[in-house]
């Protein structure tokens, strides 16, 4: 093997009360990506900000080029040459997509002034070659999630890092936009850059991985070439036991129609019909923007519709805001966690019934023993890791965080469950125990609707497959017999009918 | 439930955690110390009733201004909202109208004047600061135009004397105003702890567009959290008139900051979402007894501004340190 450029060895760091890191290694060598595999809480965020001198470290070195290296911050890191794209967008939505690349660095005159013809020629060279279709002074906040992840990775690709570090950058983006992303990566991979690639996808960990490396529980598991390891081996390895089926598909036993959608239009979503039954999971597929999570939001009552009506057990519902939606018996739960779908200063307890309040309440006053007891209940049901009810829920994980969301939605004993992205940046372990929950639901007749960007894991819970494109419905599978390509193709636009396929 | 944090006894809550969750009362407690030791005059009953009198009208308008802020709002029209009400209730008691009719009018006005600045805030999507700057404006306008820009009497009857009691008189030795205060706070503290209203104030503060997808009515909540601050500022208003036994067109000028200077000292975060009603009590306590302070070793009102300036800035500066 090559010599490495990055060496982490023995990297240890403690918090209060926490040991983050204990004895955490990593080796980056060029022209290779090195996946960085662990479930949530395992360290690698925590040896990322290490790497990049966001924390210091109590114990270890890092050999950077043959030196042993301290850097101060990001600013020190990146003018070294390590450069990382945090899961967590930070740009500037007022600003265009040339000013966020060249943020703080623009390129100026001998006299100070901007040289904006300049500074926009070489953001759209960069654009052309993520192969992004936005003139270079698009706003950013016009911008889809997507592809303001994509304008991220623009940017630390504009510093020519020998080291770039990627923290779960496909989370946002569409299969087209990740293909582009690939390629980029290749194109580094082949310059010699060094890449340490984060991600809980495990398909894409195959695809574009030359070597993985494991840490569990803040310590180094394993390193080794990606050929030589396949996926179950993998998980064993991340997660530190066997695990079972990942996708426990039950069979629906109830039957009858719960929600009947016809020719629901609104904010893009245009002329969309579906049935959902009782007992069933209804998987919606389709690329960033196709009107998937406008059409919950019109169901839900949070968006207005210009046209259409909603049937939910047979009677006609008129839904104007979430309130009367929660009340009808639907509840929607947010890809967005941060943005609308947690209140990230209150306690779990506060999060978790805050949209049950009025069944928890007599007349003004909350029933605080009933609310204690009912927070408890689906705590301890749901496996939920919180050192306490009252603990700020910002400070739990992906997944613990998804966890609570859940449950604030089921607190509502809702008849019909949506469950927006449920398992984004969510880890293995707890994924599966999200897979359990939703099939507990279904067998007890819950109607299910899933919205989801995992191809494995829609074809894997959901009984059929809507496919969604530019606010319309082209394509309807039956899990069983559906196939990924045939899926993808309705997502990009092709109207297929399952009849013919 | 046997880990619930209030079965434990007091002194095991005493740690490094919970004096800083305190500190605000820990700096009250030494502002007293220090003071006792300088004048002798300080820590007399008389005194200590003078200063929670004094303290009284701030601190039942910030009761208001933290409700507010807790929606990540603020509420700029207090001081005008408080000369309006004030203005209301003397016509109405020069008018010979009982107190148990002119107190409710008086606080019910104030309520309304409140919802203005909620609704334009809530429906018009302005932002607080702006739509309160208007309405505190446009409501020490309309003042001016309704009293002429003259006092308004409460007059020389039955009336106004039983009146006057609110801003004047003692009840078991404890003056009026402060026994106001003390209920003002406890509807307060019970309103945010204890009924769903409250949670969905932290939960608008906190995350507005998460607490709209949890079926929260946003704007009713914000709207009603203005209107509870104008019928604070109303009372403050009452009050400020009963003593005087006159409304004054100026009354309320400024207020506001004091207001805010209070919630700010108690540790409510102007973002929204966070902060207890108990600490603004202690923010408005610390601001009065300073004020008392100052004045008991003479230091010039010229100092005394810039000593309370000192104070605030001193007090949000390590509040701003420990969240770094």
């Amino acid at each position: 093997m090559t010599q490495a450029i990055l060496q982490l060895q023995a990297i240890e760091k403690s918090f209060p009360g926490v040991k983050a890191l204990d004895k955490a290694c990593l080796n980056v060598y060029p022209g290779q990506v090195m996946a960085l595999m662990g479930e949530n809480g395992a360290g690698k965020s925590t040896l990322m900000k290490v790497l990049t001198g966001i924390y210091s470290l109590d114990e270890g070195q890092i050999i950077y080029q043959g030196e042993t290296r301290t850097f101060n911050g990001p600013r020190d890191s990146q003018a070294a040459g390590i450069s990382i794209i945090h899961q967590e967008l930070n740009l500037l939505p007022e600003l265009t997509i040339a000013e966020n690349i060249f943020l703080g660095r623009e390129i100026t005159s001998a006299f100070g002034r901007i040289l904006w013809d300049e500074m926009n020629a070489q953001a759209a060279a960069l654009l052309a070659r993520l192969a992004i279709s936005h003139a270079p002074q698009t706003r950013v906040g016009d911008l889809s999630l997507g592809e303001q992840q994509m304008v991220e990775i623009a940017k630390a690709i504009s510093f020519d890092s020998k080291v770039i570090i990627m923290d779960e950058p496909t989370d946002a983006l569409t299969d087209v936009e990740t293909q582009s992303l690939f390629k980029v990566i290749n194109e580094l991979r082949a310059q010699g850059c060094g890449i340490v690639y984060i991600s809980h996808r495990m398909q894409e960990i195959f695809t574009i991985c030359d070597a993985v490396t494991v840490l569990r529980d803040g310590g180094f598991i394993h390193e080794c070439a990606i050929a030589d390891i396949d996926e179950d081996r993998l998980i064993e390895r991340m997660v530190g036991r066997k695990l079972a089926d990942q996708y426990p598909r039950i069979v629906n036993t109830h039957q009858g129609c719960r929600l009947a959608v016809s020719e629901l239009s609104g904010l893009g979503v245009n002329n969309v019909s579906f049935n959902l039954n009782k007992g069933e999971i209804l998987g919606f597929s389709g690329l960033m923007g196709a009107g998937r999570t406008e059409l919950m939001k019109i169901i839900f009552g949070a968006s207005a519709k210009t046209h259409g009506e909603i049937n939910l057990n047979g009677n006609l519902i008129r839904l104007n805001s979430p309130q009367q939606a929660l009340d009808a018996g639907i509840a929607y739960i947010s890809e967005d966690r941060k943005g609308d779908g947690l209140l990230l200063e209150l306690s779990v307890k506060e999060n978790m019934s805050i949209c049950a309040l009025s069944k928890l309440s007599s007349g003004l006053q909350l029933r605080h023993q009933d609310e204690i007891a009912e927070v408890d209940q689906f705590i301890g049901a749901f496996n939920i890791k919180t050192p306490s009810r009252d603990a700020r829920i910002g400070n739990l994980s992906g997944g613990n965080q998804q966890k609570v969301a859940i449950a604030k939605g089921l607190m509502t004993q809702p008849q019909v469950l949506i469950l927006d992205e449920p398992t984004r940046g969510v880890d293995v372990g707890a994924k599966k125990e999200i897979y359990d929950l939703i099939n507990r639901f279904k067998a007890q007749g819950m109607s299910i609707i899933l919205v989801s960007s995992d191809m494995p894991e829609l074809m894997g819970m959901s009984d059929r497959i809507l496919v969604m494109h530019q606010g319309q419905i082209t394509g309807e599978f039956d899990a069983a017999q559906a196939e990924q390509e045939t899926i993808l193709a309705c997502a990009v636009g092709k109207t297929l009918n399952k009849d013919i396929a | 439930m046997s880990q619930s944090i209030t079965a434990q006894p007091f002194y095991k809550r005493i740690n490094k955690a919970w004096l800083i969750e305190q500190k605000s009362l820990i700096a009250l407690m030494c502002l007293i110390f220090v003071v006792s030791l300088l004048s002798p005059n300080f820590l007399t009953v008389d005194n200590l009733l003078n200063i929670l009198r004094q303290t009284s009208i701030n601190a039942i308008i910030a009761v208001g201004m933290t409700i507010v802020i807790l929606t990540a709002g603020i509420d700029l029209s207090v001081g005008s909202v408080l000369a309006l009400s004030g203005a209301i209730v003397a016509t109405l008691i020069g008018m010979d109208v009982p107190v148990i009719v002119a107190l409710p009018v008086a606080l019910i006005a104030g309520a309304a004047l409140g919802a203005i600045s909620g609704i334009i805030v809530a429906k018009g999507k302005v932002q607080a600061f702006i739509a309160t700057l208007v309405t505190m404006t446009l409501l020490r306008g309309v003042t001016m135009v309704y009293t002429d820009g003259r006092p308004v009497p409460t007059g020389f009857s039955e009336t106004a004397d039983s009146f006057t009691w609110l801003g004047t008189g003692y009840l078991l030795g404890i003056p009026v105003p402060v026994w106001l205060m003390a209920i003002v706070f406890i509807g307060a503290w019970y309103l945010l702890n204890h009924t769903r209203f409250g949670r969905y104030i932290y939960a608008v503060g906190g995350n507005e567009s998460a607490a709209r997808l949890s079926g929260i009515a946003v704007d009713k909540v914000k709207i009603a959290a203005y209107a509870i601050c104008g019928s604070m500022a109303a009372l403050a208003g009452i009050i400020v008139t009963a003593r005087l036994s006159s409304a004054q067109p100026t009354a309320g000028m400024g207020y506001e900051l004091d207001a805010i200077a209070a919630v700010v000292l108690g540790g409510t975060s102007l973002m929204g979402g966070k902060g207890r009603i108990m600490g603004t009590l202690i923010g408005a306590l610390i601001i009065g007894f300073l004020n008392n302070a100052l004045n008991l070793l003479d230091v010039s009102s010229y100092y005394q501004m810039i000593a309370k300036a000192s104070v605030i800035l001193l007090a949000v500066l390590i509040d701003t340190k420990q969240k770094a």
